[in-house]
């Protein structure tokens, strides 16, 4: 755990196109930002998902690369120097005596800022569940739902259950590892990496793997901690299967996360906002983007960037409480950097 | 011609409706259900990333266009998808799919 605080007038969470745009409004009225995103790099869905695809409704852009656009953003925003926290995810949330707050990463990072934005888009990537009652009393007493530290599993008998590719890639690398491994798939075949696929079949031919094919994970059993898994194969029949560990890998999908419990309003998996400024039902705390929601919300990045400008003027009374804010064209002041 | 494409719905507590739907709308089967008030949340937006839009398609499949590699590769994560699984963002709607009958399967 590094302890690291970051003093900054407003965090946004979130380093996707309108996460990156709101710096610059931000900047235009002397605010300095900080950015924390769970993913090592900036750009959310346009770097990690569509890199090379073509976005045809950007203002004065006929057609953009997505990453050509963020790659833009990030030398629009340059001149007011934003800092950058990467690769950690936001965990807590901490109001301070004079309404300020304190945010905390899972890595023991905390920002301090007067105003956080939240740009989340979709939310946090977060691992996908398989919906088996009791599942969650053996959620670190037995099931894990990544691998953090192979060495945990150092001659345990373990279960994994999912066809994907993580659900192979871990089955191969813990089969050395492990004292016993069972790879559990509700399907005859993978549609994962053709290598890995294959090497997966043939830990199985030669006993090295326990491979469960056309099977479903059906339930989970201990007492206090996990000492069995129930599997129902093609027959329908449930058996059970001693084991020390279980690791579902069904991948990833968006969640609000920590932010749910924030005491904001969640309108179906979104934030709801007031269109004035943007702002969200918690003071000192806005939404932007694909996370929040209101009546006519359309999800384009021109959308939040328009919400990024508004967010800015609103929030400048937190940061600057003592000046009086005029509005200002770029064409008449130009871009005073920081 | 003023054609309607026929689908029934059946939804997550098991009530099944029909949709009439024009021919000439546009749209995915995610975007339509979506409009209908289907309690579905459809979170990515039709990009085969969240699965929320998961439904089984109960008589008709072979009506529907193949299932992309986004579609396949989505749903052989998913820890309740069956072998009538499909992401419903991925199909679009067509005359094709006259008298489909789909359950919604995608919850939170």
């Amino acid at each position: 755990m590094n302890k690291t605080m970051i003093t900054t007038d407003i965090c946004i969470i979130g380093a996707g196109p309108v996460g990156l745009f709101a710096i610059f409004e931000a900047g235009l009225l002397k605010m300095r930002c900080h950015l924390i995103d769970v993913l090592p790099q900036v750009g959310g869905q346009l770097s990690e998902i569509y890199p090379h695809k073509p976005i045809y409704d950007i203002p004065g852009y006929p057609a953009v690369q997505a990453q050509q656009l963020v790659d833009n953003l990030m030398k629009q925003i340059e001149p007011f120097n934003p800092s950058f926290t990467l690769g950690e995810r936001v965990e807590s949330l901490e109001r301070q005596p004079d309404g300020s707050y304190h945010i905390g990463s899972n890595e023991g990072t905390v920002i301090h800022a007067q105003v956080i934005v939240i740009a989340a888009g979709l939310g946090s990537f977060e691992p996908r569940k398989p919906e088996i009652p009791g599942l969650a009393a053996f959620e670190g007493k037995g099931i894990s739902y990544m691998v953090r530290n192979p060495e945990t599993f150092r001659d345990k008998r373990i279960v994994i259950a999912g066809g994907g590719d993580s659900a192979l890639d871990w089955t191969i690398f813990l089969s050395d590892i492990a004292a016993e491994v069972t790879l559990v798939h509700r399907s005859d075949s993978f549609r994962g990496a053709p290598d890995s696929a294959e090497k997966v079949f043939s830990l199985g031919n030669t006993g090295k793997i326990r491979l469960l094919l056309q099977s479903q994970l059906s339930s989970v059993h201990g007492n206090g901690k996990l000492s069995h898994v129930g599997i129902t194969g093609k027959d329908r029949t449930e058996y059970r299967l001693e084991t020390d560990a279980l690791i579902p890998l069904f991948g990833l999908s968006p969640k609000l996360g920590p932010i749910a419990d924030w005491g904001l309003t969640i309108d179906r998996s979104a934030i709801a906002v007031d269109t004035v400024d943007y702002s969200t039902a918690v003071e000192r705390i806005y939404a932007i983007g694909d996370i929040n929601t209101y009546p006519g919300k359309l999800k384009l990045i021109l959308c939040g960037f328009h919400e990024a400008a508004l967010m800015a003027q609103s929030a400048f009374r937190y940061v600057h409480p003592d000046e009086r804010l005029s509005f200002k064209y770029t064409t008449v002041n130009g871009i005073n950097a920081f | 011609m003023n054609e309607l494409i026929h689908i029934s719905v059946e939804n997550q507590v098991g009530e099944s409706h029909q949709l009439a739907i024009p021919t000439d709308i546009n749209l995915s089967l995610m975007e339509v259900l979506k409009a209908s008030e289907y309690d579905i949340l459809a979170t990515c937006g039709g990009m085969a990333l969240c699965a929320t839009c998961h439904i089984q398609v109960i008589d008709g499949a072979e009506q529907l266009a193949p299932l992309t590699e986004a579609e396949l590769d989505m749903l052989d994560t998913l820890p309740d998808a069956a072998g009538n699984s499909r992401l419903s963002c991925q199909i679009r709607m067509s005359p094709a799919l006259d008298g489909l009958k789909i359950r919604i399967f995608g919850n939170n």
